[in-house]
């Protein structure tokens, strides 16, 4: 259980991760999802002391990170797979992380083959390797100790879908025997795909969390028509406030029964009524992430 | 991964050990040779020095020079001199070079404890340098009189053995130094370039023209106050001057270093 409680941490006036509390729980893998720069590395450096916080503490499982007696055996951690040093082979990099834990060299082929390094691979230099290489090694070297604790800073980052897929079910395994997965990613659609839970952060500060199912479920309707003004037109009359949802359509907080009968007093065509959970964590994602990086934008363009 | 393993909430430490020191010896000793740079770095100290030796025999017998034991280990300190400092730069700069630092500090998140493991990594090397100029000063010698037709001279007092070892240290100390003071390869070498050949022409410079210069030159030109334990001619004056110089051009800069690595953000 990795657990943050009121963590800020701030460069000069600019505050880089903002009051931070969550809780990733044992049994569960827990996606750590925000646009780029909201805080999330900093917030994983944070977690293992490789970046001091302002404020607030993190514990690991009850222990703080410091605290941890030989820590690459209880958490794995991948923060950055271009963090090795491009003149070492990628089996040694594994080897050197093997003997300073103290683990037999057999360990080191045994991650090689998980992540599917094969044995020419892990000879070359990893200033050879492409990012999803550099990225199996990184996954590899976070695995080695055989931790019960994994913090993985973009782990998917540059993996093909056969290696995102791997990834999954590799991640999916570690928290079903009970492991604990912290893992972050930009991208709604890959934490979507592994997360149990979901901590959504926007410019430092944690602005939802909760399980996948929790966070999937928005009400009410999503309604599309032939002619869209008119529909519009009729939702207005008959007090339903609407705003557009892509594609021509429009979502409202109302019933799917109170827009169609508004729809046919008016005689408008409905091509698509339904209630609006499909949308999913997209429109969540957008909404409450793209808020800040749109202010961004505009203040930029007027500026 | 056993099938069979599950966790609770809280991480159960107690069967861990922490990392033992010799084990992180063992890990930075291994990161000095595991790269192409370190490697050849290894292999150029050995077989430039062993080229000096060759060269020095070489020349020796051709002038027909008187050369013994002891001229063959006072050559033998020059490239060493200039060599290990360098290994000493880049244990420390390359983890941020090549920012291996997120790695080796999350492995270890008390930093001096690596740190301190550099510095015993250091003394280890400083060792192998000289029994490396040992064995090849003997080989050396034996090939000289081999050459020469002569007996080999022996004939070196222990003092001068130690001081050799002493003068190697610090060699590699003073580079360990700038490489925790500066944290950037390509700087520390240049510092310790200008350090060991700039500021020696200017500290003389100095002391022939200004009095109280000369004076006080011993106690902060760190060069000049090692000069002494190339011939093991140290007096207790010698080692006091030493020991000050000492502080100001390794023990001051290294705790500012220190510091700044402990408290370092890694990135």
């Amino acid at each position: 259980m990795i657990k943050l409680e009121g963590v800020t941490k701030t460069y000069g006036g600019f505050t880089a991760v903002d009051d931070v509390s969550f809780v990733a729980k044992a049994g569960r893998v827990t996606g750590f999802l925000g646009p780029n720069g909201a805080g999330k590395s900093t917030s994983m450096r944070i977690m293992v002391g490789l970046t001091p916080a302002d404020h607030g503490t993190i514990t690991i499982g009850g222990l703080r990170y410091a605290d941890i007696p030989n820590p690459g055996r209880h958490v794995g951690v991948l923060l950055d797979a271009s963090a090795q040093h491009a003149g070492r082979t990628g089996r040694e990099v594994l080897a050197l992380a093997a003997l300073t834990m103290g683990l037999p060299e057999s360990r080191v082929d045994d991650m090689l083959q998980l992540v599917g390094l094969s044995e020419s691979e892990s000879k070359r230099r990893v200033s050879n390797y492409s990012l999803g290489m550099r990225q199996r090694l990184g996954i590899a070297s976070a695995l080695i100790g055989d931790p019960s604790v994994l913090i993985l800073d973009e782990p998917a980052n540059g993996l093909d879908p056969a290696g995102i897929h791997w990834m999954r079910s590799l991640l999916r395994g570690y928290a079903e025997r009970g492991g604990t997965v912290l893992l972050s990613s930009h991208l709604l659609h890959e934490v979507e795909m592994i997360a149990d839970d979901m901590v959504l952060i926007g410019r430092g500060r944690i602005v939802a969390q909760g399980t996948k199912a929790e966070l999937l479920q928005t009400q009410g309707t999503f309604v599309r028509a032939e002619h869209p003004q008119k529909l519009a037109a009729a939702l207005a009359e008959a007090g339903i406030k609407a705003t557009p949802s892509g594609d021509g359509g429009l979502r409202t907080d109302h019933e799917p029964l109170d827009v169609g009968r508004a729809a046919a007093a008016a005689a408008v065509v409905l091509t698509e009524l339904r209630p609006a959970e499909g949308a999913g964590l997209e429109e969540l994602f957008l909404e409450l992430t793209a808020d800040d990086a749109r202010d961004d934008v505009t203040e930029g363009v007027q500026a | 991964m056993s099938a069979t393993m599950t966790y609770g909430e809280t991480l159960d430490v107690s069967q861990t050990a922490p990392i033992p020191m010799s084990r992180l010896v063992r890990v930075e000793l291994r990161k000095m040779a595991d790269t192409r740079a370190g490697m050849w770095l290894l292999i150029a100290i050995g077989a430039i020095t062993a080229l000096v030796l060759l060269i020095q025999i070489w020349v020796g017998a051709a002038q027909d020079l008187h050369l013994t034991f002891h001229s063959f280990l006072t050559s033998m300190s020059i490239p060493m001199g200039i060599l290990l400092p360098v290994l000493g730069i880049m244990s420390v700069t390359s983890e941020w070079g090549q920012r291996t630092a997120l790695v080796t500090f999350t492995l270890e998140p008390h930093r001096s404890r690596t740190i301190v493991a550099k510095l015993y990594c250091s003394v280890l090397l400083a060792t192998g340098a000289v029994a490396l100029a040992l064995l090849l000063g003997v080989l050396g010698n034996l090939l000289f009189a081999a050459v020469d037709g002569g007996g080999p001279v022996w004939g070196v007092p222990v003092a001068e053995v130690l001081g050799f070892f002493l003068l190697q240290l610090l060699g590699l100390l003073t580079g360990f130094t700038f490489g925790m003071v500066l944290i950037n390869t390509a700087a520390a070498i240049v510092l310790y370039f200008v350090y060991s050949f700039v500021l020696p022409g200017l500290f003389e410079w100095g002391a022939q023209t200004i009095g109280w210069f000369h004076d006080a030159r011993p106690w902060f030109d760190f060069n000049f106050a090692q000069g002494p334990l190339v011939d093991a001619s140290m007096s207790g004056k010698d080692w006091a001057h030493l020991a000050v110089a000492g502080v100001i051009w390794l023990v001051i800069p290294l705790t500012i270093g220190l510091r700044r690595v402990l408290g370092a953000e890694v990135k």
